[in-house]
């Protein structure tokens, strides 16, 4: 059954502190298995030896949670577009194969142990942001605003993003671009998201150059990497909403 | 702790008129004394998230715990299907009455009747909510809201967002939620585990939490304490949740006092991807609305079974007349749209008589052939091509199949490597959802003063099996539109409680506890790991406690993980250490919980001499082999309690049902 | 104050960087505009005459120091950006891919600076020889004019009769190709136009300008080497 014989090239690091440095395993696996799943059995192999496993993030294993976040021969979740790390399966390897398992890199993501990094700064942006103010009990009928379903529907494509910062990963300078504009796109086009628009591009920009994300040079590597297909149409809009609300607005 | 007093707080008054009579004449807390309040909400899905912003927006100080890395990654996110509401949008009779009747029913007569009501109520309420937030539910024309239908009733109130609805519903959440930290309002703390509940004079008065990434334990200290910490599905190890979701905050509020309710009533998917080995570590859900195109079959001879089990014959190859479509066989009401219970026995019944298709026999086809068929037709005919030959139908048809499921498809085929256009998919059923959960009352308070559980930890709504695209709107209800009124019961008589001081004797001792507890887990130091553990009691959680269970095998079971936590205390091995980011060690805690709750589990379905939802006892069925309810002796709400010296005992609820008959769920 | 705050953010660096990029743009079309009147068979009449214009004329002379701080704020603001997204990136991947996006658009840095460099020689070569005046360059009788002109036409013709003039000219246009290749259509991305109509064209433009303005730049050392 676990035909396949691999070599993983993986980066182990204790802490943020200490230095990081790649280690060599060994691992049989089935072509039917998840990514996940043949990192599972070598950690099931390493806490056999009595070695610590590989710490890596995970939760959901469909595609959604956007926890997992490893860059696999340089492309972050892997050679398959649209997939996320947790959807790629064995079978797009082959038997013999030496895979290099790498974290995000990013100085906005600092390492935490070994595949795992710190992505809070998303968080943070959003909280500078990212919302729109409305207190729950207040919110006229749901029918009463009508929104074009053609807008409806560009909005949800930039809510797509599972913020697994994917983006930053594949980026050479570690922009956030696309999951800001991404953020600031959906609520942007929709008709509720009005009010607050000219702020909301304001503070999520600030906050996002204060979390020592680079600056985006336009290479598209985000979009190409992103698992959810998040278009850097929206990076564009968020470059021109953003002028046009500092030269518009009062702030 | 031996008189427990379940009363349950249902308000007086005329079913459709308690909520509102409650809210009016309920106490409330000043605004300038929410300022002097504290209240912890552990978990940020849903519930938690809309729990938390809520709270925070009336002028309470919250603090928020999650395990994860951030909000947003809460399993919520991955509902697929939609969320229930009685707007009647569509003008086909919606009411909240149809959608509380629906939902009692479909619960099989074991919920509480005012707060499935209540839930029917919040319903229009969220979706407005919702949409004012930005979440872009999908849209006709027009630009008004569209709706769909599932599973179970006869109306279209489902609310969507695609096939991510979960994950759009979260996102509002979670950015009401980032609005509040903005504000200082709520304080969240992610990467931070609950271990225990400190209770001060019999009240709910803080938590205990582990830094997950420095290790260290933390005393957190508040008025009162909101558990919205989901289900407990993963006890069986495989299921449809995310591999971090766990019942530790709910099993540890059962060891300070709580009861768990019902904790046997699990729903089984019908339709989700069939294991393909041992290195499984999850199943993936294929949304149910597949059942409305897709046919249910399995070849009719054994032999033919067998040899698609070895690949030698494919499913193609079998003679429509040689083909077992058993649930429109069974079922011809309702055919292949049977609620989830249903369609979940009747794939166990054919794959344990032999007729599984998988190699592990475990797998029935789920077959589009026909709706392609059907589809292509159509398609052709009103592109004016009255005599499409077979090629073209299925070109066209399959065009539309792909418009309708899509990334459904896409999903299909990106897990399994094989083309769901070409082969009738296989599917078999999986864990999805907990009705049982903590036991809570009309306010969502457990027995335990100012600990509330809301969401699906809690057993308030879904009785013995939920209905599609309910699970959403109870999060939701619960937590944007019944604890912000409710939680005001207990504290406005806390008003004049100063600040919780984070260093009695009782935190000290809780703290203490907890150290023991990771101290005796890390210090066993045995062979085995704990994810092997974790397998084991999945296996026996399915064998003895999964779709159909019989007494037997329950008390076989209860053993069997009495024997593995014996054993999981003398051999687990933990590497790493406890004061650093170490996920072995936070699996080694859940897993410990869940080797306790099991075993209620087991106490709990071979208490319940009956069939009902997704209780499925085999010595209590019709002569037709269908689920048989006992009315007479089992509506009641079992609640648990874990006594100080390690016994089970049970308390109970009893059901009243005033405004509906109870009858007997036929689908024939 | 707030334009300070707008310049200095992510996005307004941007903006400098597309602004200044597309002013250079502009100018390559002109400048080439004028250069092809070299390859004119009339004794470097044509040219020489319009280098004279380009040279005293008061609002080209404006416009030519706009052009010279232009070039210096584009490389000024692209190496700084360069160091601070390096800085912003920190460890670089052990497998690094081309699978995402183009070469040339992850090292921009380089070829900007390879351009700059290349921009100094021409300078050098040329500019900085005709500013000279006396010494450098022979003046020469304008007919059009009527006056004498310094004969560039005579200086350019001497430089790329030079085999190795001719080689650093071609590499030289070949690196601003590349960089043009990713520059242009990302200076209207950053200038916030991208539209499902509209960036299919502007792409194509992007394509065509970076292969055909230093295609036709090289014509002329070519055209003068071998042909003349």
């Amino acid at each position: 059954m676990n035909d396949m014989k691999l070599q993983l090239k993986i980066w182990r690091q204790r802490s943020a502190e200490e230095k990081g440095h790649f280690e060599t395993y060994s691992v049989q696996a089935s072509e039917h298995m998840s990514f996940l799943e043949m990192l599972d059995v070598l950690n099931e192999q390493l806490i056999g030896k009595k070695e610590e496993p590989v710490v890596f993030e995970h939760d959901c294993r469909e595609g959604i949670c956007g926890a997992c976040s490893m860059v696999i021969n340089g492309q972050p979740h892997g050679p398959n577009g649209g997939t996320t790390t947790c959807q790629l399966h064995m079978r797009s390897f082959k038997s013999g194969d030496t895979i290099t398992i790498e974290p995000f890199r990013a100085v906005g993501f600092p390492v935490i142990k070994d595949l795992a990094v710190d992505r809070s700064a998303f968080d943070r942006i959003i909280q500078s942001g990212g919302y729109i103010s409305v207190n729950t009990g207040q919110a006229p009928d749901g029918n009463s605003i009508p929104i074009e379903k053609g807008e409806a529907s560009k909005a949800f494509d930039a809510a797509a993003c599972i913020g697994c910062g994917a983006c930053v990963a594949a980026c050479p300078n570690g922009s956030a671009m696309l999951f800001t504009s991404a953020k600031v796109s959906h609520l942007g086009l929709l008709p509720q998201g009005q009010v607050e628009h000219e702020a909301r591009v304001q503070n999520m920009v600030a906050q996002m150059d204060k979390e020592g994300f680079g600056m985006c040079s336009n290479t598209g590597a985000c979009e190409a990497e992103c698992p959810k297909d998040i278009s850097i149409e929206n990076i564009a809009r968020l470059n021109r909403n953003y002028m046009a609300s500092m030269f518009s607005s009062d702030k | 702790m031996s008189s427990i007093n379940l009363d349950s707080k249902t308000p007086q008054g005329e079913l459709a008129e308690k909520w509102t009579q409650y809210k009016g004449s309920m106490n409330l807390v000043a605004p300038n004394n929410k300022r002097r309040i504290d209240v912890i909400v552990v978990g940020t899905g849903l519930a938690g998230a809309s729990a938390a912003a809520t709270l925070g927006e009336l002028g309470y100080n919250v603090k928020v715990f999650t395990f994860h890395d951030s909000p947003r990654r809460a399993h919520s996110i991955a509902a697929q299907g939609g969320i229930n509401a009685a707007k009647n949008y569509q003008n086909d009779g919606d009411s909240v009455w149809r959608l509380f009747y629906d939902t009692i029913k479909g619960g099989d007569y074991r919920s509480r009747e005012a707060n499935v009501h209540r839930l029917a109520e919040a319903s229009r309420d969220i979706i407005d909510q919702c949409v004012a937030q930005g979440v872009p539910f999908a849209r006709e024309y027009g630009g008004l809201l569209a709706n769909r239908s599932f599973g179970g009733v006869q109306v279209s109130r489902t609310f969507y967002a695609r096939g991510q609805t979960g994950q759009q519903l979260l996102i509002g959440a979670y950015q009401a939620l980032a609005r509040q930290a903005n504000t200082g309002k709520c304080t969240i703390y992610n990467r931070h585990e609950m271990l225990d509940v400190v209770k001060i004079d019999g009240k709910a008065r803080g938590i205990i939490a582990r830094n997950l990434l420095t290790g260290e334990i933390e005393r957190h200290s508040a008025h009162c304490v909101v558990l919205a910490t989901g289900g407990y599905g993963n006890v069986f190890y495989l299921s449809t949740n995310a591999m971090g979701s766990n019942v530790s905050a709910g099993w540890r509020a059962v060891r300070k006092g709580a009861l768990m309710a019902n904790p046997c009533f699990t729903q089984i998917h019908p339709t989700c991807i069939p294991v393909s080995g041992d290195y499984q570590s999850k199943l993936t859900l294929m949304s149910e609305s597949l059942r409305n195109d897709g046919r249910v079959w399995v070849p009719k001879s054994k032999e033919d079974a067998e040899a698609i089990r070895k690949g030698t014959k494919k499913g193609n190859d079998i003679a429509e007349e040689d083909r077992d479509y058993y649930l429109e066989r069974r079922y011809p009401a309702f055919g292949n749209l049977v609620p989830r219970d249903v369609a979940s026995r009747a794939a166990k019944v054919a794959c344990d008589e032999g007729n599984g298709v998988a190699p592990t026999g475990l797998a029935v086809f789920l077959d589009f052939a026909s709706a392609i068929e059907r589809y292509g037709k159509a398609e052709a005919f009103s592109q004016g091509n009255a005599n499409p030959s077979a090629g073209q139908i299925r070109t066209l048809g399959e065009k539309v199949v792909e418009q309708k499921y899509g990334n459904l498809f896409e999903m299909y085929e990106k897990i399994t490597g094989e083309n769901p256009y070409k082969n009738p998919m296989k599917i078999y059923p999986a864990v999805h959802y907990t009705m049982g959960g903590l036991w809570v009352d009309y306010n969502l308070e457990t027995n335990v003063p100012g600990l509330f559980a809301l969401g699906e930890a809690n057993f308030s709504d879904h009785g013995a099996n939920r209905l599609g695209a309910s699970a959403l709107m109870q999060g939701l209800a619960d937590g944007y539109f019944v604890i912000p009124y409710t939680i005001g019961q207990f504290l406005s008589k806390e008003i004049r409680t100063p600040q919780i001081a984070n260093d009695s004797p009782e935190f000290m001792k809780a703290e203490q506890e907890v150290k023991e507890r990771l101290d005796k887990v890390m210090n066993i130091k045995g062979n085995q790991s704990v994810e092997s553990f974790h397998r084991r009691l999945g296996k026996i959680m399915w064998e003895y406690c999964g779709m159909s269970r019989n007494a037997e095998g329950l008390k076989k079971g209860q053993k069997m993980i009495q024997e593995l936590r014996k054993e999981f205390y003398s051999d687990v091995f933990v590497p790493g250490n406890k004061d650093e980011f170490n996920p072995e060690l936070e699996k080694a805690l859940r897993v410990a919980d869940f080797l306790e709750l099991g075993e209620v589990m087991m106490v709990d379905a071979l208490d319940r001499n009956e069939s009902c939802g997704g209780h499925f006892r085999e010595e209590y069925v019709t002569e037709d082999g269908e689920a048989k309810r006992n009315d007479a002796d089992y509506t009641y709400v079992s609640a648990w309690e874990w006594t100080d010296n390690d016994e089970i005992k049970l308390h109970k609820e009893e059901l009243k049902f005033e405004n509906v008959e109870l009858k007997t769920r036929s689908y024939k | 104050m707030w334009i300070i705050k707008f310049l200095t953010s992510s996005i307004g660096r941007k903006l400098i960087m597309s602004l200044t990029g597309l002013f250079l743009i502009l100018f390559l079309t002109v400048h080439l505009a004028g250069n092809l009147q070299l390859l004119k068979n009339d004794g470097g009449e044509a040219f020489n005459s319009y280098a004279y214009i380009m040279t005293h004329n008061p609002l080209i002379i404006l416009i030519s120091y706009g052009n010279y701080i232009f070039i210096l704020l584009h490389a000024a603001v692209g190496i700084l950006l360069y160091f601070q997204n390096k800085g912003a990136k920190g460890t670089k991947y052990a497998v690094s891919t081309n699978k995402s996006a183009t070469w040339a658009s992850k090292n921009m840095a380089l070829l900007g600076t390879l351009v700059l460099a290349f921009l100094f020689i021409h300078m050098g070569d040329f500019w900085f020889k005709m500013k000279m005046g006396e010494g450098w360059i022979n003046e020469v009788q304008s007919a059009s004019l009527g006056h004498p002109v310094k004969d560039l036409y005579e200086k350019v013709s001497y430089s790329f009769s030079q085999l190795w003039v001719v080689i650093v000219y071609i590499v030289g246009l070949v690196i601003l190709g590349f960089h043009l290749s990713h520059g242009f259509a990302s200076a209207f991305q950053s200038l916030g136009i991208n539209h499902k109509k509209y960036t299919p064209i502007i792409a194509g433009l992007g394509k065509a300008y970076s292969i055909l303005v230093p295609l036709g730049f090289a014509i002329i050392p070519l055209y003068v080497y071998f042909i003349k």
